[in-house]
């Protein structure tokens, strides 16, 4: 109940102190500085270029070893090409192999994202604008609950989920992967520094002091000058939700609901089983068709999803 | 004197602080209500529930009775809980630090602005974020392979038996090496955000006092991030102590090394949904909850007490 919550509130006092006072407003602090630019390090770049040979190798494998068939696999080296080059093969047998399914996974997984994240985000903007531009009591509480919700172990609460869940009858529903993925803390928390910052209090007064009702100034005041905020807590929340697992492991039986992360899993445990057909060039394939779409979205909107992020980070 | 005084008060004047905004009314609530709903329902429902659920015992004979504390007192003497505790905890004092010291080195070094093609570097150590841990797990599961997997390349290319990632030696580095890739990058991000709002104004009073670059790290940078430094080992601690996908996804490849209660979640899983334990599950669940919750609250106040 609220008692594992409030234990973590005493830790409240470090925080609000953010977005709560008002610094002197720093304009980005980047500008005007001239005074001894940094030379480049060549050091520095060869060192950073191995965190990246790190980060990207694994990449690079997948996609050199989606490119082949069950058997290239075997008998050709990781990290090159085999002799038969059978990316579009895969592909297009990824998405028939049985019945498409692969597709429908796709689908459902679409869904998940638009509802899920689409929803936390929707809430995360109202509930950040809310506790960034208005006093209201419970304020504080709702502050000590959320930063309470964060330390508390998700997965910890997915068997009681379930379980409450299945008496509802929500379980193997898509319902029961959207409705818990509709509360982002982080999202939450992210839009409410983002909008302490973007949001001058003047500017609301003003449209208050014409006429405007709460629902319109917000809507024509606020809603526009979060967008970089909205763009980073939209791609965060998508990311959890694309690629949430446990949730739907436990909440899913029926393959037909599942969304990616699980089809794939369940691809690739499809050859332990007696019997089982070995797709390991499917389940290589359709992890490579899994990831680029949010690869292609961080890479598109970096420029709005940094400087959200960046914003976020002003209260330290 | 007065000719650096026009920008400050070209600004629209703030309006004296304490003015604000005193009237409090229920109109945040208008707006903040659907979160709270929604937040009431999956998260303080769930943990009332689970509450609820460890106080009884679900038996063949009689039917679910009430225990009181015994399922706590079962989990404490619990060898296959505090096994799995203890795996976790070397997991984290090991993996957390230095998924964090190479995170905060790569953040330095962007923020150094010494690099060669910086937003290269910047989006490229990200990217793996953007990878679910299902892919990267079986990717990652592939390649320690030694039939198609790099480890296998490298046997055969050298003539060589490295030790194999996957057996129950070695299994939990494997994992950490897994768990690293796919958080370096975005730990990297949150240090580097923070950077980037530190007034250079601090660096250039640095410069003039003649301070070096490790002294502008040491005495200015390090502290100016400390909240995110502090919030970042946090996440990851509670990550690790949820630590499921990676061993649930990695145990086809590695049956003897990693079993079903390897990890405290993977137990009251098991437990859970193997063994139809519900009200011990959720008794498990509820004692790492606390834990997590102890040393989440030990490390942010001691973070938070450090040099202020």
């Amino acid at each position: 109940m609220s008692s594992p919550l409030t234990t973590a509130s005493p830790a409240a006092p470090a925080e609000p102190a953010g977005p709560g006072r008002r610094a002197p407003r720093l304009r980005r602090p980047r500008g005007g500085h001239q005074p001894g630019r940094p030379k480049r390090s060549v050091l520095l770049t060869v060192l950073a270029s191995l965190v990246v040979l790190y980060t990207v190798v694994p990449l690079i494998w997948l996609a050199v070893n989606a490119t082949k068939t069950q058997s290239g696999l075997a008998d050709s080296s990781g990290l090159w090409f085999a002799r038969d080059f059978a990316l579009w093969d895969n592909v297009r047998e990824t998405f028939t192999y049985d019945d498409g399914v692969f597709t429908r996974w796709l689908l459902n997984t679409l869904l998940y994202v638009v509802l899920g994240a689409g929803g936390a985000t929707l809430l995360a903007v109202l509930g950040g604008y809310a506790l960034a531009k208005f006093a209201f009591p419970g304020k504080r509480g709702i502050f000590a609950l959320v930063i309470g919700a964060v330390a508390v172990p998700g997965t910890a609460l997915a068997v009681p989920t379930f379980l409450m869940f299945s008496k509802m009858g929500l379980t193997d529903t898509p319902w029961a992967v959207i409705i818990p993925s509709l509360v982002s803390p982080f999202g939450l928390y992210l839009m409410w520094v983002f909008a302490t910052e973007a949001i001058p209090t003047e500017l609301l007064e003003a449209a208050r002091i014409d006429g405007a009702g709460e629902a319109r100034t917000f809507f024509r005041v606020a809603l526009p000058l979060l967008a970089p905020g909205i763009v980073t807590v939209l791609l965060f929340t998508t990311v959890a939700t694309w690629n949430n697992y446990f949730l739907p492991l436990i909440m899913l039986k029926d393959p037909d609901w599942y969304p990616l992360t699980l089809g794939l899993s369940a691809w690739n445990s499809q050859a332990e089983t007696i019997g089982g057909d070995v797709i390991f060039n499917l389940v290589i394939t359709g992890s490579l068709l899994t990831i680029l779409p949010l690869i292609a979205a961080f890479l598109l909107l970096q420029k709005y999803w940094q400087s959200g992020l960046s914003a976020g980070s002003v209260k330290e | 004197m007065t000719t650096l005084q026009p920008p400050a008060a070209a600004e629209p004047r703030p309006a004296p602080p304490p003015a604000r905004r005193d009237r409090r009314s229920w109109t945040g609530w208008g707006f903040i209500g659907p979160f709270v709903a929604v937040f009431a329902l999956v998260f303080l429902a769930p943990i009332a529930y689970s509450i609820y659920l460890s106080l009884f015992r679900d038996q063949l004979i009689g039917g679910t009775t009430f225990v009181g504390l015994d399922n706590y007192t079962q989990a404490l003497k619990d060898e296959r809980f505090w096994d799995s505790l203890g795996r976790v905890t070397l997991f984290l004092l090991i993996q957390v630090p230095i998924m964090l010291g190479i995170a905060l080195l790569a953040a330095l070094a962007l923020d150094s602005g010494r690099l060669y093609g910086k937003s290269f570097f910047r989006i490229t150590i990200f990217l793996p974020y953007a990878v679910p841990a299902v892919v990267a797990t079986l990717m990652w599961g592939f390649m320690y392979g030694t039939k198609y997997g790099l480890v296998g390349d490298i046997n055969g290319a050298f003539g060589v038996t490295l030790p194999d990632p996957l057996s129950p030696d070695l299994v939990l580095a494997s994992i950490g090496n897994i768990v690293t890739w796919e958080f370096v990058g975005y730990n990297m991000l949150i240090f580097y955000s923070a950077l980037r709002v530190v007034p250079h104004s601090l660096y250039e009073a640095a410069e003039i006092d003649g301070a070096g670059q490790f002294r502008v790290i040491t005495a200015i940078k390090l502290p100016a991030i400390r909240g995110a430094l502090v919030i970042a080992t946090i996440f990851s601690i509670i990550g690790s102590f949820q630590l499921f996908n990676e061993p649930s996804i990695l145990r086809p490849l590695a049956r003897n090394a990693i079993t079903t209660d390897y990890t405290p979640n993977f137990y009251t899983y098991s437990l859970s949904f193997n063994g139809q334990q519900h009200n011990y599950s959720a008794t498990v669940a509820i004692i790492m909850g606390l834990i997590t919750m102890v040393i989440a609250y030990v490390v942010q106040l001691r973070g938070m007490r450090k040099g202020a």
